[in-house]
């Protein structure tokens, strides 16, 4: 079986395998739709009601970052406990082969958010769907999945040694909505923030569906994309195999 | 009485021992401290960029008070609902303990935890944006976050109740978490909120309490929340009572229907 086909095929079982968890559905539908709800009052009550469809997109791409943090933080630990780790790492072809349909469907999986919050901000909120550049949307929305889907293998393959990579996903969350500038823009940080900005996919993710969006040039976001998504896939083969042959040497692969 | 008092005390501080997963420090610093610390920095800069809030300390006395919910929502369900999750619901419901002082005795460490959660929320408040209470007002602060986490821990009772029979107690507790952000008054006043929402929001955990401890940041006295603060002690005897009384019904119909363990 090719590489390519056994991501393929892998990505299609993990998305059905997470369509029908209601721990993906609490993540990737109802959280971003209570955060939108949350932004679309808060911009009511402070009188900026021409933000909804930025906070929609917004609280979108942040269901998009849970769904891939808790997804892909988790997805050794879930196999650690239904006993499948070692026979994942066990099998023939290379373990970053069998990890990255795995992260890359918990990021499609989150995708579901950006259309939750779309459509709840239209019916619910009266939100105008009006695209600047309709036919970039979706292909901004392709890359910023799959710049956080390799994000997330990055995540997976530097949890493989650290045991409760749950708590480290709770962490992380809130920090990358805010530094990422999901719901406000970065100028308001201290000027530090907006450097580390750079090295992660949310935030050109967001730049590039904003701008499709809202108008402005989607190409370069995209292009960070796919560069942060290389520069990840890269150092996630580094990690998993210096992280793997550590937890297997240690014996400690299995252990919950 | 002797004997209720023992189980109150010591069992409840052993069972929060042995059911709080989040108890070890390496989970305990970023799960209740970390990511309490970053939403009270995210609502305060997105209150900043909305304007939503009459300024920083809208924000940052909404979310210091509600994460206090960390423990008491996650913190009770696991108390309650680990029991059966673990194995030892049978064991523990054989025992002739008082039933009240079994599941009310997991509220006390829960309760202490919210505090701690709290008061470090208010620290961050206080370190990282500059929120600045009057000195005079503490006290009376300090007494509405007790009044407000003892009303939520009454809350948690009730969604651990839901653990004794449902698998997904998490689900729900997560849940519950979420709307409790958006109902309470937390980050968006209740007058900014659809009249039905705001009615919702006035018979859960928080509401009362948040609005409270805003006043009394703002310079109010004890005397003029009072009327809230019983309110918000009212909603928590209400959400303890029914606690109590589903974790009665739900043990009672397990043991009819053998399912206590089952899942």
């Amino acid at each position: 079986m090719t590489s390519a086909r056994i991501v393929w095929m892998g990505l299609v079982y993990r998305v059905r395998e997470f369509a029908v968890s209601r721990w993906f559905l609490l993540m990737a539908v109802l959280q971003p739709v209570i955060f939108a709800t949350i932004a679309f009052y808060m911009f009511r009550a402070g009188g900026r009601p021409g933000t909804l469809l930025y906070a929609a997109l917004g609280a979108g791409m942040m269901g998009i970052w849970s769904s891939t943090l808790f997804g892909s933080g988790g997805a050794l630990q879930w196999n650690r406990w239904q006993g499948t780790l070692e026979l994942l790492v066990a099998a023939p072809p290379p373990f970053l082969v069998v990890l990255l349909p795995l992260t890359l469907a918990t990021s499609v999986t989150g995708a579901y958010s950006l259309v939750a919050t779309l459509v709840w901000g239209r019916v619910f909120f009266g939100m105008p769907l009006h695209l600047a550049h309709p036919w970039l949307f979706l292909p901004a929305v392709a890359g910023a999945v799959l710049s956080l889907g390799l994000m997330g293998l990055l995540m997976a393959s530097s949890f493989i040694l650290y045991r409760h990579a749950n708590a480290l996903s709770n962490l992380l969350e809130y920090p990358v909505w805010v530094a990422t500038g999901l719901l406000f823009p970065l100028t308001l940080l201290p000027g530090w923030v907006a450097p580390v900005s750079w090295l992660l996919a949310p935030r050109w993710g967001i730049d590039a569906i904003r701008r499709s969006a809202l108008g402005g040039d989607v190409w370069f976001p995209l292009a960070m994309c796919a560069a942060a998504g290389a520069a990840y896939l890269v150092l996630a083969a580094v990690f998993l195999r210096i992280f793997e042959r550590a937890a297997r040497a240690r014996a400690t692969l299995a252990l919950t | 009485m002797g004997s209720s008092l023992r189980v109150f005390l010591v069992g409840g501080l052993i069972s929060y021992r042995a059911l709080f997963n989040w108890i070890r420090p390496y989970v305990y610093v970023p799960t209740m401290l970390g990511a309490p610390l970053f939403q009270i920095v995210f609502f305060t800069y997105l209150g900043r960029y909305s304007q939503a809030g009459r300024g920083d300390a809208f924000f940052v006395v909404g979310n210091a008070v509600q994460v206090c919910g960390m423990s008491c929502v996650y913190g009770m369900t696991m108390a309650v609902a680990n029991e059966r999750w673990f194995g030892t619901l049978g064991p523990l419901l054989a025992t002739p303990a008082s039933r009240v002082a079994v599941f009310l005795g997991r509220g006390l460490p829960v309760f202490a935890n919210g505090l701690l959660v709290s008061a470090f929320g208010f620290g961050v408040g206080a370190a990282l944006l500059d929120f600045r209470p009057p000195a005079r007002t503490l006290p009376a602060l300090l007494l509405t976050v007790c009044v407000t986490t003892v009303s939520c821990t009454a809350f948690g009772m009730v969604l651990g109740c839901v653990g004794l029979r449902s698998k997904d107690f998490f689900f729900a507790a997560n849940l519950a978490y979420f709307l409790i952000l958006l109902f309470c008054g937390v980050n968006v006043p209740l007058s900014a909120l659809p009249g039905w929402m705001g009615a919702v929001g006035r018979c859960l955990p928080l509401t009362h309490g948040i609005d409270a401890a805003r006043r009394i940041a703002a310079g109010a006295g004890l005397a003029d929340v009072s009327g809230l603060l019983w309110t918000e002690l009212a909603v928590g005897a209400a959400y303890a009572a029914a606690g109590y009384l589903a974790f009665r019904a739900l043990e009672w119909a397990s043991r009819r229907s053998a399912v206590l363990d089952a899942f």
